[in-house]
């Protein structure tokens, strides 16, 4: 209050209204905080969520009615607003923890060498022991050959974009890649399905699950290493070009290097995101307690469906239970990780670009 | 100029054989070169007939199914396509992803929202960092580890919140709780809203990113405040980013299959109430009924399939008509 009088006696050519100090806020949220624990005590309230929505509230109000009457109602909106950013922040932020939280918690439990180093075969779900190591098999083959599968495939369309597309053909392209991000997995799944172990009579496979799996990852190879070819500057290609060297040789051994740890990144992280894929493999793989190291016939176990599996016979307790999360955890790890070395490699290989 | 004119005593130019302007004409034409642009055009096409290609399956396996189908495929609430007759609707499914879609969409966009702002325009620079990199890596969690989350902690959580609707908008019927555990579509969306929260956040984040400098100082010079600057220059360029960021959100979250089939309790029937079980969505129904499905059923479940399909192109084909006009962003990447 002391504020507001002080600056009605300031000369009117003043340019800036008075200000809460810095400490305003803090001072605010520390009293909505105490306020709210005192009401939630009060009323004997014990969740821990509702003393937090009380103070959440109570210092948004709190700021709000103090600075529309010190610094206007301008200024008020604006802390409400920065305010409202933050709780939005803070929300999203404990879920998202919690995930993490939980699985690592979980995880450690049963995690260890010999999970990672034996299979299930002969092992009861009621039983502790057994481990993910046909699961781990089952994943690394059928992400494998999706990527031997996506990758050509994707590089190239990519290529057909950025160097040589121009044209109705090459509107398309972009639009479906683009529309194809978006195919629910299950739908890849179905399609593989019908046309594969329906129509030509094929069993359940790991080859049948890659197909699915390549399908999801075509459109974000195409995407990420569209993005990178159009980074490599064209006076590289030009100059290239003017030395007599044909085009596809200018593509293959000046453009391709210059981008190529972008490509590698995209591609990277592209694995990542099919490795977690769960309802193809439910489809087309199926699952196996035992080892299988064959992708290309009979069901081959993969680490979504192993914690699919030990999740369902579990009834959310005992050894199963413990495995399911102990496989979260390594899945979690192992997309986390691709996802560092491909950020990594980003940041190494950079294309200079000047900017 | 002209060469004649230049200098007369340089030799006069050699005339191209017919051959070699043949060859000049048609432009690069080496063996390598028409390999290389066939083998790239190809792979574009390829993409072209595959989309081509899942659509025509999936029509041939569906037709069969539809064809046997005696009831109606879009109004009934039967799924019993091993029955004599078959009779098999998806008209439950429906409800049940379009309400938990609306439901995600509903949480997951002002939040998703909010945080693109907090990482651009609130957070220090370096915390803005951070927490865009965390983001991104949450984008990357499979959907069964949200599954397995969903089952253990946030399903328990959500009683409290379930009896609080009940006690206090329990009246409308949409909100009524019998008690059962809160795995109900209600559970579903709010589960689908955190896991595209990510997506959301990283497209609008791009786009707020490349929103003008100039407008920004332009509107900070007139006395603007953070909130009205965002007000007055950043959502209104933002505008169709956002949108185009929703609805691919909302084509995540309408194929998502596994996370819903762990903790949805499914019974194939409408229920007013969110609260209580009920309903189910496309994919989990795929997912949960495939294993014991009859070579029927399994063409029924396909589909079942082929409509998740049109409706996730249609939505994704929006977003992109949307995104499309200004190219510089995308969600493939995010």
């Amino acid at each position: 209050m002391s504020n507001a009088s002080l600056t009605d006696q300031r000369p009117p050519s003043s340019l800036r209204g008075a200000t809460l100090p810095k400490w305003f806020a803090w001072a605010v949220a520390a009293g909505a905080v105490l306020l709210g624990l005192g009401i939630s005590f009060a009323a004997g309230l014990d969740s821990s969520i509702q003393w937090a929505l009380i103070a959440a509230v109570l210092f948004v109000a709190g700021s709000y009615g103090i600075s529309a009457k010190v610094e206007g109602r301008r200024q008020a909106k604006d802390r409400t607003a920065t305010s409202l950013v933050w709780v939005a922040f803070l929300l999203a932020i404990i879920p998202l923890a919690s995930l993490i939280w939980t699985t690592v918690k979980r995880g450690v439990k049963v995690l260890d060498g010999y999970f990672l180093t034996h299979s299930m075969g002969y092992v009861r779900d009621t039983e502790p022991g057994g481990g993910i190591y046909h699961a781990i098999l089952g994943t690394l083959e059928q992400v494998g050959i999706a990527t031997v599968i996506a990758v050509p495939i994707g590089v190239l369309t990519a290529i057909y974009l950025v160097e040589y597309g121009r044209g109705k053909l090459a509107k398309a392209v972009t639009f479906f890649v683009d529309v194809m991000t978006g195919i629910p997995s299950i739908v890849a799944g179905l399609f593989i399905l019908s046309l594969w172990i329906l129509i030509l009579d094929m069993g359940y496979s790991g080859f049948a699950g890659s197909m699915a799996l390549a399908i999801l990852m075509i459109p974000v190879v195409v995407r990420s290493t569209e993005e990178m070819l159009k980074l490599v500057p064209n006076e590289l290609r030009e100059a290239s070009l003017a030395l007599g060297v044909p085009k596809w040789r200018t593509i293959i051994k000046v453009v391709l290097p210059t981008s190529i740890g972008g490509i590698t990144t995209g591609i990277m992280l592209a694995i990542a995101r099919i490795a977690g894929e769960t309802a193809p493999v439910l489809l087309l793989v199926w699952v196996t307690n035992l080892i299988n190291a064959n992708p290309f016939k009979d069901p081959q176990a993969s680490l979504p469906m192993y914690i699919y599996l030990q999740f369902i016979n579990s009834g959310g307790q005992g050894a199963a239970y413990d495995r399911a999360w102990a496989a979260a955890l390594t899945l979690i790890a192992f997309i986390m990780i691709l996802n560092l070395v491909a950020r990594g490699i980003a940041r190494w290989k950079a294309p200079k670009t000047g900017r | 100029m002209d060469i004649s004119t230049q200098n007369p005593t340089s030799p006069p130019t050699p005339q191209p054989t017919e051959a070699e302007a043949k060859r000049a004409a048609r432009g690069a034409t080496r063996p390598g070169d028409r390999i290389f642009v066939g083998l790239s055009r190809g792979s574009g096409i390829f993409v072209l007939v595959l989309m081509g290609a899942i659509a025509a399956f999936l029509t041939y396996r569906a037709s069969i199914a539809i064809s046997k189908d005696e009831a109606n495929f879009f109004t009934s609430f039967d799924w019993n396509p091993a029955g004599v007759p078959p009779e098999f609707g998806i008209a439950v499914l429906a409800f049940g992803t379009v309400v938990s879609s609306i439901i995600a969409m509903a949480i997951a966009v002002p939040i998703a929202v909010g945080i693109a702002l907090f990482i651009t325009h609130y957070a220090p620079r370096k915390l803005g960092g951070t927490i865009a990199f965390v983001v991104d890596l949450l984008a990357a969690v499979p959907s069964i580890v949200y599954g397995l989350w969903g089952v253990l902690v946030l399903v328990p959580h959500l009683n409290g919140l379930y009896g609080w609707l009940d006690t206090y908008l329990g009246w409308t019927g949409v909100f009524e709780w019998s008690g059962g555990p809160a795995r109900s579509l209600l559970a579903v969306g709010i589960l689908l809203a955190i896991m595209i929260l990510p997506i959301i956040t990283n497209v609008s984040r791009e786009v707020f990113r490349q929103v003008p400098r100039m407008h920004e100082e332009a509107a900070l010079a007139l006395g603007a405040t953070r909130w009205e600057v965002i007000r007055m220059s950043v959502l209104p360029f933002g505008r169709s980013g956002i949108i185009s960021a929703s609805m691919l959100g909302l084509g995540r979250a309408l194929g998502e299959t596994m996370a819903v089939a762990m903790v949805l309790s499914p019974t194939f029937d409408i229920n007013a109430s969110l609260l209580d079980a009920g309903g189910g969505t496309f994919a989990q129904n795929i997912a949960s009924k495939f294993n014991e499905a009859s070579p029927m059923g399994r063409d029924a479940l396909i589909a079942s399939g082929l409509v998740l399909f049109v409706i996730t192109l249609l939505v994704n084909g929006a977003a992109r008509m949307i995104i499309s006009r200004r190219k510089e962003y995308s969600g493939a990447n995010a």
